[in-house]
């Protein structure tokens, strides 16, 4: 039988994933998207949580599926070969009201039997966090926190995917469920219906308009804005623990995470907008100032504004229940719910995908595989080789040796490698942002004004796309606005529309 | 084999650099990591090249083809696509640079090293430029590469931010190509590119300047910029409300000023001057902090004109030669050049007293009818029209320097 997933963001690949195991089941993941994890996954804090902040009186399932989620990641990260640290982190008190918060949680922290949670004052502290601010007068160390790079491990499950048969149609956006006699029976798209026997919502922010084209209307979605800035990575002070300040009702609290790409990430905010502003992924003026005054009572000494490299923005899906809504419903029959997956869910999507299958094993019964394939290599990354290897490796292919993104060190080899990547997973066409996520070009200090152009030329010249009609990402997002000189000859068309 | 020097980058600064040591009959050799030699200079097809060097009126290419051909002549060696992942100051006579080239990992020696590496763009993430992230924001030098090396139009309906020299002549750039340009913002209350170009690049094509004025917020549409609002600022640069307007756009491109790029000098422990972004060194445009590490062009500090990063070149080689014959330079009691009043920047950092030395410098405020003074020499030179983007120039000769103490302050004052 065939089982579509709507939504190749972290929750929607990672249940596609764990579907691939059984023989009698054809996976197919469909995103309006032209690549995966471009939704919610790819801006976030990128933190695997230790689950302690999780309450599992208001919300017992998704404290067990974070914690499900957050140990299977240990696993997968290395299955995988997906970008991942584990550091730890530090929940800051600045006040005695905040101590008493961080009790809470460190109450949380044994009733949830997340391992080695400490509360920390003084001298131990800061041997353990010596950027931490001096005003600082307790933490809560947290040793199993992580932080992986949230869309190197969607585009990680989705080549895992297709290696194990299934299929993902990108840029096809679903506008219609096709039910009858009570059950699914496929989806409309824009690039035609696609028949199935289960239906899968992960849909992210979109998850509300999805369930109801099913005919599910007892939730809505609305987005909870988190705003971002990027530090170089020579900055200094550089935490090396995750040091975040106590959370509220609403948020988190504030970041700051040293990246699996050793650059230093600072935020969120907590925005709440309403549902019909799902397209409201900008900074603003006050939403920096905000996290970084909040930041600059974490850490010793906060880097010069000058060395923010980039700043952006996520959306966080959040849904009217609260919780995540996890669900196989009888009418239509075989139309699954993994909606509202909010914070939490990035830690929380192998876990997820675990209750999914689940749910549908109670329906249907599953063969598994004799054969299914757990593991995926990543790009090869020659500057992580030694230089003997590095010399065999540009010798066999001197693209090796073409380094094209002086910032980080990049060469047109990774990038190559990454156009294949795309195209295996059935990318229609090459984005500068598809190359980003898998080369890691255009992320350093210069933020590609040198790599973006040399590598258009590249690409043209090997793939024979004009320059100038290259996408960042989507649709009427162009490089250019056509050829020089072609501005007299006639009007021009695109990135109008 | 051991080269003489062994020079990273191949722009103005470096070629000329390898051009002065080959004609006294040293051997250097240059890295470059682009795949052809040549530098920014090679993207700028406007003129404006060459009047102080040359005292002709160039193009970039024209300019840089007159060094590119001389090193042809000489048959100067150079590595193409080269990236260098380390220098190591091994000692006083071996610099040793590893390198990755599509010939594989290698390391290059040198006696000496000429570092003219130039510089890298500000981005609008580091002036703090909320928004989307959005296609059609490109820095000035990334629309140059599109539009002269690559054939590609940013886009149709242009906002500039930034009024140097850059902004101006992209501007005009721009309306050449058949581009509206609906405006040049500037946050200063004065432009900071030169007359001629206000005249040239604006006025004869009705651009209008928005001087004390800048981008407040920039707004998408289909994944592309689509509009910048654009609001006044007091003397604190701070936005004045009410005094927004909106225009519609398909392009921003910020010419908001370049740095030196020094990361590997950094890296070799060298220190950074907070005034001129770039290294701290000597009369011999030598590193303070690493011997027999000169640095030249735009990686020492921001030139207004190709002529005088390939003047540095020139001034680094022969260092580098009086370098390699003594194997080191004399040793001598420093004198620490330090901007005074009104002056945003001074190089070099430290003088010897031991030969003539040139000073570049830049006034922090704009001046009429003022005097640039250097009290310690007794130096004294009219100032008629100075602004903080106009670089300034002077030579100092020996005498005048074994005047001053262990301090030489050089300040502008108005009458
Ligand atoms: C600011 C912020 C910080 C966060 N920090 C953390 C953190 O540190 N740790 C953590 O564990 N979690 C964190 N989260 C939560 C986590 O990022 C999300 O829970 C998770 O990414 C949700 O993934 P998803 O796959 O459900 O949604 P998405 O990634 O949005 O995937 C849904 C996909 O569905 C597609 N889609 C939507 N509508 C349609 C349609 N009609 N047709 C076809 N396709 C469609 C979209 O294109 C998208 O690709 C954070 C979230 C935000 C916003
Ligand atoms: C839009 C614009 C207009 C201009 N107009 C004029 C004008 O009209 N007149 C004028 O005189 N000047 C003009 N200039 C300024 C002039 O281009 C610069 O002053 C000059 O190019 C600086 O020379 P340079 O050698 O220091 O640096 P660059 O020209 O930047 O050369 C540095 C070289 O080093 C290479 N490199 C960098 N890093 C490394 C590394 N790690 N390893 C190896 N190689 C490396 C680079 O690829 C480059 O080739 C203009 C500049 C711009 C951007």
């Amino acid at each position: 039988m065939r089982i579509v997933v709507i939504g190749a963001g972290i929750t929607g690949l990672s249940i596609a994933r764990v579907l691939t195991r059984y023989d009698n089941l054809e996976v197919v993941v469909v995103d309006k998207n032209p690549d995966v994890g471009w939704g919610v996954s790819k801006a976030n804090t990128s933190i695997i949580h230790p689950c302690h902040e999780e309450d599992p009186d208001k919300h017992p399932l998704r404290t067990k599926l974070c914690l499900e989620g957050h140990d299977k990641w240990y696993e997968w990260t290395r299955e995988l070969d997906i970008r991942v640290k584990w550091p730890g982190e530090i929940m800051a008190a600045t006040s005695e009201e905040e101590i008493r918060v961080l009790e809470h949680y460190y109450e949380l922290a044994i009733r949830n039997r997340v391992p080695g949670v400490r509360l920390l004052r003084g001298e131990e502290l800061f041997r353990l966090e010596p950027t931490l601010n001096p005003e600082v007068i307790a933490g809560l160390y947290a040793p199993s926190a992580g932080t992986i790079d949230p869309i190197g491990a969607c585009i990680a499950l989705a080549e895992n995917i297709v290696d194990n048969g299934g299929r993902l149609l990108l840029g096809r956006r679903v506008k219609g469920i096709r039910v009858g006699d009570y059950r699914v029976l496929g989806v409309e798209t824009t690039g035609g219906f696609i028949q199935a026997d289960l239906v899968v919502n992960a849909a992210g922010l979109y998850a509300d308009e999805i369930s109801r084209m099913a005919g599910i209307s007892d939730y809505t979605i609305h987005p909870r804005r988190g705003q971002y800035l990027i530090y170089d990575r020579t900055v200094q002070p550089k935490p090396s623990r995750i040091i975040h300040s106590a959370p509220t009702q609403k948020t988190k609290g504030v970041y700051l995470v040293n990246t699996v790409g050793e650059v230093l990430l600072v935020g969120p905010t907590a925005e709440d907008l309403p549902s019909n502003m799902r397209d409201a992924n900008y900074t603003t003026r006050e939403g920096l100032e905000y996290v970084l005054k909040q930041a600059m009572k974490l850490i010793r000494k906060l880097p010069p504004r000058e060395l923010v490299i980039r700043t952006y923005a996520g959306l966080r899906p959040e849904p009217s229940t609260g919780s995540f809504i996890l669900r196989f419903h009888e009418d239509p029959w075989g139309f699954i719910e993994a909606a509202g997956i909010r914070s939490p869910g990035l830690t929380a999507a192998p876990g997820i995908a675990g209750y999914i299958e689940k749910l549908i094993r109670e329906h249907v019964e599953l063969k598994p595989r004799e054969k299914w394939n757990p593991y995926r290599r990543d790009i090869t990354r020659p500057k992580m080789l030694p230089a003997t290897e590095r010399n065999r490796l540009i010798r066999e292919n001197p693209d090796y040796g073409r380094i094209i993104c002086q910032c980080e060190g990049v060469s047109l080899g990774e990038v190559m490698e990454a156009v294949k990547r795309m195209k295996k997973i059935g990318v229609p066409e090459v984005t500068l942002d598809g190359l980003k996520f898998r080369a890691h070009i255009m992320v350093g200090r210069c933020q590609g004004t040198f790599c973006r152009p040399l590598t258009s030329f590249i690409l043209q010249e090997r793939l024979g796309l004009e320059i100038w009609s290259l996408k960042f990402n989507l649709e009427g997002s162009f490089y250019g606005v056509g050829r020089v000189k072609d501005l007299f000859k006639k009007p021009v068309e695109a990135g109008e529309k | 084999m051991i080269y003489d020097s062994v020079i990273i980058g191949g722009g103005p600064a470096g070629l000329a650099a390898a051009v002065k040591l080959a004609e006294k009959g040293y051997e250097p050799v240059i890295i470059e990591s682009r795949d052809r030699l040549g530098g920014i200079p090679l993207q700028c097809i406007h003129p404006g090249f060459g009047l102080h060097l040359f005292r002709e009126d160039l193009t970039g290419p024209e300019y840089i083809y007159r060094f590119i051909d001389r090193v042809e002549e000489l048959g100067v060696k150079y590595v193409l696509e080269a990236y260098v992942e380390e220098i190591v100051n091994y000692s006083m006579i071996s610099k040793k640079v590893r390198i990755t080239s599509p010939r594989g990992v290698e390391v290059v020696e040198g006696k000496t090293l000429i570092y003219a590496a130039g510089a890298r763009e500000r981005t609008r993430y580091e002036i703090g430029l909320p928004g989307p992230n959005a296609a059609g924001i490109y820095t000035a030098g990334e629309a140059q590469t599109m539009m002269d090396m690559y054939g590609v139009m940013p886009g149709k309906r242009v906002l500039i931010l930034g009024s140097g020299d850059v902004g101006l002549i992209m501007a005009r750039r721009f309306v050449l190509e058949g581009a509206e340009v609906v405006g040049v913002v500037e946050i200063l209350s004065y432009p900071s590119g030169l007359v001629r170009n206000i005249v040239q690049c604006l006025e004869d094509y009705g651009i209008p300047l928005y001087l004390q004025h800048t981008v407040k917020e920039i707004r998408a549409r289909n994944g592309r910029v689509s509009e910048a609002v654009i609001t006044r600022v007091d003397e604190n640069f701070k936005p004045i409300p009410g005094s927004e307007f909106t225009v519609d756009i398909d392009a921003l491109i910020l010419a908001v000023g370049l740095r030196p790029r020094v990361k590997l000098l950094k890296e070799l422990g060298v220190r950074i001057d907070p005034n001129s972004h770039g290294p701290v060194v000597n009369d011999w445009l030598e590193t303070m902090d690493a011997p027999g590490v000169f640095v030249a062009g735009n990686a020492l500090m921001i030139n207004d004109y190709a002529d005088y990063a390939s003047m540095q070149g020139y001034w680094a080689a022969e260092s580098a030669i009086e370098y390699i014959e003594n194997k080191g330079l004399p040793s001598t009691r420093w004198r620490r050049v330090v901007p005074g009043e009104n002056t945003r920047l001074v190089v070099p950092q430290y003088l010897s007293g031991l030969r003539d030395a040139w000073l570049y410098l830049r006034v922090s405020t704009p001046l009429e009818n003022a005097r640039l003074v250097i009290p310690g020499l007794g130096r004294e030179i009219p100032l008629i029209h100075a602004l903080p983007s106009l670089q300034l120039r002077l030579m100092l000769r020996r005498e005048e320097i074994l005047r001053a103490g262990e301090e030489v302050v050089v300040e502008a004052v108005k009458d």
